[in-house]
């Protein structure tokens, strides 16, 4: 990686943020940056690059910014900020810089835009991703993910949604408004592509450092580091391998290793909300041998918590390997998920163990017919296979 | 910033229906009157004007040089306007907070929060 590339990747959530909260708008700010940036892939090869990278690139961009402005007597009425600032021009000190980049992340993230222009808006702004990139993760055509970025910015602006970071009244919805939309990016990710994954991981990170005492962004950090570490071993051949099952040799140790450190932060700050108690759980899942009682205990705590059935099944499945797979089984009975292939594949494996061969066959079946990962089917197929063996 | 507060009232019950108002306890009653109140008295709020049940609507079209009326909302009766509100605020967290307190939208009803265009 070119060192302009590595600034750009470190630079460009910072400049845009410190951009928007001096030129009060996220177009203009956009264009600036990329200017910024243009003008940096010319000179910087040729002149060196400049001692501090961040103070000349926000510089450049507020001038260039200033500048376009001045030309554009319609922009300037849109960017009243400007007017005031007469020494606007002069080169800045790195430490007059403020870091705005929570401003960014929780104007993003406002509930009042749909998910997924959150979500594209804050992989575009935040992470420094093209359209075209996120269009790709995506899999949605690249002007389909252009036009929601341009309503998410005109939305931002016509609506008066603030870049600041909310009050603390407010802060606790919003907060998770946020966990929430980094999650999703790393899910995306974990379902195979692992560069959203990294992004996710990055995003994470950076929320960690600018939100240090808040227990629940260490624990979705934690979450994230640990499952992410297992990354190369969870597939094998097409199909998914199940943790059990999986060749440690492929984890990353050290990884998983930060992630404990970042979960021992969030608990030592008193944290016990739902991505604590994931990552937690995350930690668990890679000890050997599993103490699956725990696991069960707290998948019944984050049950509670979430009232999520999806978390009944999971808690379902830690109390068959914790030795009473009739108990699972009657718990399974119970959640109303029939459109989820993992609800029948779970309850197969029970009724597998249980030899009710001709019951779980079925359950099989049903899964089969619900399941949409070719990895899954794959995976499911074979368990098929070994029944009727 | 400028915005009107469109106040779609939904299920929620009025004094218009003795029926459904009579469901609310007499607490809740005061409390949809004193909240309208508190509201309209809120700086930064110009208040609106209250509209007749939307069954008493008549829709009206032009076609082809024609006018057609016809009876009723130009939405469904549930998702008719009741009344509306102007609100100057710094910003929508604001508008949000000040629509949150209109009891239609605890009651069963739903205010749509509108940015109004400035020149």
């Amino acid at each position: 990686m070119t060192t302009l590339e590595q600034v750009f990747r470190e630079e460009w959530g910072r400049l845009l943020a410190t951009l928007i909260g001096f030129l009060g708008d996220f177009q203009l700010a956009e264009e600036a940056a990329q200017e910024a940036f243009a003008i940096a892939a010319e000179r910087w090869p040729r002149d060196g690059t400049p001692d501090s990278p961040r103070a000349w690139l926000v510089t450049t961009a507020r001038n260039r910014a200033i500048d376009r402005v001045r030309r554009d007597r319609t922009l300037a009425a849109k960017v009243r900020q400007l007017d005031a600032s007469e020494t606007a021009e002069d080169a800045m000190e790195e430490t007059e810089i403020p870091d705005e980049r929570l401003e960014l992340v929780f104007t993003c993230c406002h509930p009042a835009l749909a998910l997924d222009a959150q979500v594209a808006l804050t992989l575009r702004t935040l992470g420094g991703l093209s359209t075209e990139e996120i269009a790709r993760a995506f899999l949605v055509p690249e002007a389909t993910m252009a036009k929601r970025l341009v309503r998410a910015k005109h939305k931002l602006r016509a609506a008066g949604i603030p870049f600041r970071v909310p009050p603390a009244h407010l802060l606790p919805d919003r907060l998770s408004a946020v966990l929430a939309v980094v999650y999703l990016i790393f899910n995306e990710g974990y379902g195979g592509r692992g560069d959203l994954a990294a992004e996710a991981i990055r995003l994470g990170r950076a929320l960690a450092e600018l939100m240090p005492d808040e227990p629940e962004v260490h624990g979705l950090l934690a979450l994230m580091l640990v499952n992410d570490a297992r990354r190369e071993a969870r597939f094998a051949d097409g199909a998914v391998v199940l943790l059990r099952e999986q060749d440690r040799s492929l984890w990353d140790f050290d990884q998983i290793a930060q992630g404990r450190a970042g979960l021992d932060r969030a608990l030592a700050l008193g944290g016990r909300g739902p991505y604590v108690l994931q990552a937690a759980l995350a930690s668990l899942h890679v000890e050997e041998p599993q103490d699956w009682p725990q696991i069960a205990a707290l998948y019944g705590e984050l049950a509670r918590l979430t009232g999520s059935p999806v978390v009944e099944l999971n808690k379902a499945v830690a109390v068959a390997e914790a030795g009473d797979p009739e108990a699972a089984l009657a718990l399974v009975e119970r959640l109303e998920l029939d459109q989820y292939h993992y609800l029948h594949a779970t309850r197969a494996e029970l009724l597998r163990r249980l030899d009710r061969v001709e019951e779980a066959r079925g359950a099989y079946d049903r899964a089969l017919e619900l399941v949409h990962s070719e990895a899954e089917r794959r995976f499911l197929e074979r368990r098929l296979a070994e029944l009727q063996a | 910033m400028k915005y009107m507060l469109l106040i779609h009232q939904g299920d929620a019950p009025t004094p218009r229906d003795a029926e459904a108002w009579g469901r609310l306890s007499e607490d809740e009653q005061k409390a949809v009157f004193a909240d309208y109140k508190a509201i309209n008295e809120t700086p930064g709020v110009s208040p609106g004007l209250q509209l007749e049940a939307p069954e008493t609507a008549t829709t009206v079209r032009v076609e082809d040089g024609r006018t057609l009326t016809t009876d009723g909302p130009f939405v469904a009766i549930k998702e008719a306007l009741a009344g509306y509100l102007l609100l100057e605020a710094d910003d929508l967290d604001a508008a949000i907070e000040l629509a949150s307190r209109i009891p239609a939208a605890r009651l069963g009803g739903a205010i749509e929060v509108r940015p109004i265009v400035a020149w």
